[in-house]
Order: C-alpha cells, then sequence, then structure tokens
C-alpha cells in the first residue's frame, strides 16, 4: 500500500491488514451538545467500531445531504471551532485506541493553517484526513509533504462516476484506503443498494486495487452494510448514526451500532 | 502581469476547482471541451444571432450628457439594462444553454439570489424547451415575488434552499448538490464569474460582449478605442469580468469595482468582500470571501440582492491584489441616491446593483476631459418597491 514506513504503521494500515470487515462511524463534533464529542468517541469503540470519522463543521458543506448539513449548522450554533475540537481531543488517545480520522472541508483548515493543523492532528494523535473538496491534483502538488511529514493519511473518493483511469491514478496516490461513495449523491442514508450499486462494487473488485476501499454515503442499517461490504473491505455509517442520536441522544450508542452487525 | 485564466484554471493566486470528487466528471468534461465548443463557427454564429435577435445587442452606450455636466467628467453608460429580461446576465445563459445543448444534457439547474439570473436561465430554457430547475432561498423568495412569478411563468420549477441562511449562498449549495446527484443528464449554469475553473473563465467569455461592444462604439462616437476608465459593480462579478474583460492589458484604461458597503464597511451588515475578506474556499474556487476567523462563511448584507454575496470571482480577487484593479465600497444611502439621481438626471431608473457604480462619483473625482463608461448593469422594475419604500415614494 505505501512505500512510507511512517504511514505503515498508522493505526488505519494496521486496522486495514486485520481479517475482518471493517465499520467506520461518522459524527459531527459537537453534536448533538458541544461537550459530546470524546464521549461519543468512546463509547463507539467501546461498542466495536473499528475506525471513527470526527466532522468538523463546517457552514457550507456542499457534499452532505441535509441530515449532516442541519447536525453542521447545530454544532456551529453550540459553539465549535476548530480550536475547541483540538482542545476536546488533546487527551483522547489516553481512552481511545482504533483510528481517528477527520473529515472537514479545506476552508476551515486552511485558516487555521495547513502545516499547523496537520502538526495539531500528529500531535494529538489523528490518524487521517478526508477533505471532500481538495482534490487530488491540488494535494499532490501543494500538501501531500506536509501531510506526510506529520505521518497523516489523505483519504480521497472515488464515485460510480469516476473512471477506471482515473481510480487507477487515485488508487496509485492513496496510502491507506479509498472512499468509495456507494452513489451519484450527497451523503444521506438508503435502505438497500440497486442493481447499479451492485455492479459497481464488481467493477471496482474487478480492478484489483492496491489500496482496500471502504465504502460509504447511503449505509444504513445491517442490510446495506452487508451488501457494501461482501466486495469492500469495509463500510462507513455517517448519516443513520447523526439521525440516532437526533432521537435518542448519546446514551444509547451500543444499541445502534450491535443493530449494524 | 496576465490577467487571463491559467492551463490551470488559475488568475494569479485565485481560482482552481475545489470540487468534490462527484463533480469532477461533469467540471471536467466542461473543461476539456468549454473552449473547443465555443470556438466553433457554427457556436459563434448561433450566439451572435441569439444575441443580436433575442436578447437586442448591441446594447447602446449611451453619452449621459446631464450626468456629465452635473459630475463634470464625461460619461457613457452601457446600455445592459435594455437587454431581454433587464439585465446582462441573459448574455451567459444564451451562452451556456447553447454549450449544455452540445453536451447532449436535458435538464437545466441554476442558483439565483434577487431572480434575476434565475429568469434569465428560465428564459433560454423556455427558448430551447429544456426542463429548468432553478434554487433561490427561501428567504430571497419571499422577498422577490415578482421574479419568482416570471420564472413559473416561464416554465422552471423554483425550489426554496431551506438550508443554513437561507440566502444566495445556500441557493448555490443547493445547486451544487443536485448537479452532485444528477451528474450524468444536467448542466449547472451558474450565473456569476464563480465556481470551480472553467466556470469564471467562460462565463467571463460569455459577458465579454459588453466591453468587446464598448471598444467599437466609443470609437465611433469618439475616435478612440479606450476609455479613461471603465466602471462596473461588484456582487459574485460578471458584469464587472464583462465590461473589464478587452481592457484588461490596456494599461492606460482604469479599471474600477465598485462593492456594496450595505450600512458602512465596518458596521457588521456589508458586502464589501475586498475589504472585509481573506482568501480562503467558497463555491469550488480560491478567492476572497467574508469568513470567521475559524473559516466559517459569513452572511453577507447589502440593500441590492444582487451584490449580496460573501465573496468575488477570482478574477477580481487578482485585479484586486495586483493592484490592477481600484476597488471601492458604496453605502446602500449613497447608492439610493444615486439611483434617484440617475432617474431623474437621465430618465433611466436602474437595478440598484448598477446604482452602486454610478455612485463612484462620491469616491473619485474625475477629470473634465476623462471619458469614464459605467456598465449600467440592469434596469430597476424589479427594484420598484425597493425604492419605493426608501424615498417614501
Amino acid at each position: 500500500m505505501t512505500e512510507n514506513k511512517t504511514l505503515m504503521k498508522n493505526r488505519i494500515n494496521q486496522k486495514l491488514a486485520e481479517e475482518k470487515k471493517l465499520l467506520s462511524i461518522y459524527f459531527t463534533a459537537g453534536y448533538p451538545s458541544l461537550q459530546d464529542t470524546v464521549k461519543v468517541i468512546e463509547d463507539l469503540e467501546n461498542s466495536g467500531v473499528d475506525m471513527i470519522e470526527i466532522g468538523l463543521p463546517f457552514s457550507d458543506p456542499l457534499a452532505d445531504g441535509p441530515t449532516i448539513q442541519e447536525s453542521s449548522t447545530i454544532a456551529l450554533k453550540n459553539g465549535m471551532t476548530t480550536k475547541i475540537l483540538f482542545e476536546q481531543l488533546k487527551d483522547i488517545r489516553q481512552s481511545v485506541n482504533i483510528p481517528l480520522v477527520i473529515m472537514g472541508y479545506f476552508n476551515p483548515m486552511m485558516q487555521y493553517g495547513v502545516e499547523a493543523f496537520c502538526a495539531k492532528c500528529q500531535e494529538i494523535g489523528i490518524d487521517g484526513l478526508i477533505i471532500p473538496d481538495l482534490p487530488v491534483a491540488e494535494y499532490n502538488e501543494h500538501y501531500r509533504k506536509t501531510f506526510e511529514k506529520y505521518g497523516l493519511i489523505n483519504v480521497f473518493l472515488i464515485t460510480p462516476q469516476t473512471s477506471d483511469d482515473r481510480i487507477r491514478f487515485i488508487d496509485n496516490v492513496s496510502n491507506g484506503f479509498i472512499y468509495m461513495v456507494s452513489s451519484a449523491s450527497t451523503t444521506g442514508a438508503k435502505n438497500t443498494f440497486g442493481n447499479v450499486q451492485q455492479e459497481y462494487f464488481e467493477r471496482i473488485e474487478k480492478l484489483q486495487l492496491k489500496n482496500p476501499q471502504i465504502v460509504g454515503f447511503g449505509i444504513s442499517n445491517n442490510e446495506t452494510f452487508t451488501q457494501a461490504t461482501k466486495t469492500a473491505k469495509g463500510a462507513i455509517i455517517g448519516s443513520a448514526f447523526i439521525k440516532h442520536l437526533t432521537l435518542n441522544g448519546i446514551d444509547t450508542i451500543n444499541d445502534f451500532v450491535k443493530g449494524i452487525r | 502581469m496576465s490577467y487571463q485564466v491559467n492551463e490551470k484554471g488559475y488568475y494569479g493566486d485565485f481560482g482552481g476547482a475545489y470540487i468534490p470528487e462527484m463533480l469532477y466528471p461533469n467540471v471536467e468534461e466542461l473543461r476539456k471541451s468549454y473552449l473547443e465548443i465555443t470556438n466553433k463557427p457554427s457556436f459563434k454564429e448561433e450566439f451572435d444571432q441569439l444575441l443580436k435577435d433575442y436578447v437586442g445587442r448591441p446594447s447602446p452606450l449611451y453619452f449621459a450628457k446631464r450626468l456629465s455636466e452635473k459630475h463634470n467628467t464625461k460619461v457613457y453608460l452601457k446600455r445592459e439594462d435594455l437587454n431581454h429580461t433587464g439585465a446582462h446576465k441573459v448574455n451567459n445563459t444564451i451562452g451556456q444553454i447553447l454549450v449544455a445543448k452540445r453536451l447532449g444534457k436535458n435538464r437545466i439547474i441554476a442558483e439565483t439570489g434577487a431572480g434575476q439570473h434565475g429568469v434569465a436561465t428560465a428564459t433560454v430554457c423556455a427558448l430551447m424547451g429544456i426542463q429548468c430547475v432553478v434554487y433561490m432561498g427561501e428567504i430571497d423568495i419571499k422577498r422577490q415575488a415578482p421574479n419568482v412569478a416570471r420564472m413559473k411563468m416561464l416554465g422552471a420549477e423554483v425550489i426554496p434552499a431551506k438550508s443554513g441562511s437561507k440566502t444566495l449562498k445556500d441557493a448555490t449549495n443547493e445547486a451544487i448538490r443536485d448537479w452532485i446527484n444528477n451528474p450524468v443528464d444536467t448542466h449547472y449554469i451558474i450565473g456569476s464569474a464563480i465556481g470551480p475553473h472553467p466556470y469564471p473563465d467562460m462565463v467571463t467569455r460569455f459577458q465579454s460582449i459588453i466591453s468587446e461592444e464598448i471598444k467599437w462604439q466609443l470609437k465611433e462616437k469618439e475616435g478612440r478605442e479606450n476609455p479613461d476608465y471603465v466602471v462596473a459593480c461588484i456582487g459574485g462579478g460578471s458584469n464587472a469580468a464583462g465590461t473589464y474583460y478587452h481592457f484588461l492589458d490596456e494599461s492606460e484604461v482604469g479599471i474600477i469595482a465598485v462593492e456594496a458597503a450595505g450600512k458602512g464597511v465596518h458596521s457588521g451588515e456589508s458586502a464589501a468582500t475586498s475589504q472585509l475578506g481573506n482568501e480562503g474556499i467558497i463555491h469550488g474556487c480560491k478567492t476572497l470571501l467574508m469568513q470567521t476567523p475559524d473559516g466559517q462563511i459569513t452572511e453577507p448584507y447589502s440593500i441590492s440582492a444582487g451584490l449580496d454575496y460573501p465573496g468575488v470571482g477570482p478574477l477580481h480577487s487578482h485585479l484586486y491584489k495586483s493592484g490592477r484593479g481600484e476597488f471601492y465600497s458604496v453605502t446602500d444611502d449613497d447608492a439610493m441616491t444615486a439611483g434617484l439621481e440617475l432617474s431623474q438626471l437621465e430618465g433611466i431608473i436602474p437595478a440598484i446593483e448598477s446604482s452602486h457604480a454610478l455612485a463612484i462619483f462620491n469616491d473619485k473625482k474625475f477629470k473634465p476631459e476623462d471619458i469614464v463608461v459605467i456598465s449600467l448593469s440592469g434596469r430597476g422594475d424589479k427594484d420598484l418597491n425597493t425604492y419605493i419604500d426608501y424615498f417614501k415614494l
């Protein structure tokens, strides 16, 4: 997957090396309440989740559907900022061992300072970043060296519309996993996957990529998780988990996770 | 110094295509084909014919005699307000609908603030018989009822943007999300010189008809192609980009941009992006935008819905940073007064956006022999209620 030894030791790559199918959960930091971030992370790990994506809220999340938009708006109203998130996470590695990824839009990272942001991530023990609006070309030209200097894996997305050539290109520049967007859509829960998704999953499987794939967007329950992980290494649940938090609060995270697999 | 977009989609430090991978195939298709499509003689022929017979171009370059006397300089108005649908916006929507047709798209989406771009898009979709969906902030829908009715009458579906602040930037987010969800059959007609490359350049080229005409019209009237100054208001900056385009490399032509200061640049209710903004990413491009120190995009304010946008196009950020453009900001009050002045001196009721450009005389003194061309980007019909309320007419 990578020649870079620091990145080989990254918790994400260690987790990917395990035999099992991985369940990753996304949630918006500072949601439902500002101080819930750490408890949500700890409960997710205790419930058996393999990896967590911590959403850094943004005012204009254009790749996200209504559920994550709404949770971001509320998190910002709660007062969440990049600095506060880093402050909340400063001791997270004393209690949490699974890989932690920050998912957010590029503008707040730019304003914090990309290098300062990466340095802080390393200091806290963040393993990777997912930045939907930072294109591969910009990353390679301007930011790759900085990310790698701080031991961070940057995760790229592919979609059913991504050509085989481009998927190969993205596979070559990736050094962890590929985030496989399930359908042409913004984020949001679906109950089942149709033929189009199945064909897409099979097409990707046939490409025999170097990096394992984790499917995201539209995973909501045991059925979609099972379908997605038939060919992929794992799946990411976001909106369905946010909805669960909205309806049930933060005390029944274990019930949600147990319902998935 | 170059003011053209480079091969990577940048004007100096600004531009690029900061888009999610979901949009990559669409934007890449457009990037690869827009110049080839628009340079074809058959495209140019159809575009020129529609601009002439449907839009009513060339728009007059009018010597405003009484306004000139009042301000002791020579003022020409470029009358984009006389275009079909009442503003410059239609120059771009005609161009983009022809591109969309050649790309085989059968569904059009657009964002709109005041409704002018929405109406111009609905108009060309009706003309071509193509399905049209316009996203408009829920708050703007209430503020701009006549334009909503026009779009509906033209057969467009108007979808309220209910996220975030429920205004133009949120309508733009919703349009981008629609495009993500409909990647194959849909073309997104962006209304300003913003968005991921190649949009700023494509929109600028379609609007560049404005400065192309100014050149030959001024030659007829004054015996020279270049004025001393060109002046335009800037929200996202499409009329300004078109007004400046053919003068960018003519160093003797001063380029003047007028932003909306709202209730005052530092009042907390302003849209003066060059004064209040810093470099960041909005709607797919790196440019100057208004934001919190934490990088959250803030809500602008202007009495003019068309200038009520928290960023400026990347070309304009480059003009600002490089010093090629002179940037001014004009308050609501000064713009409204300038709009009334033009109405009573010249018998032309301008759109409030254009009134901002007309208020330049408060801030800048021109020489009596200077030739100043001001882009009168739109007509004031849509703003009549705002003028009535403001002046208690």
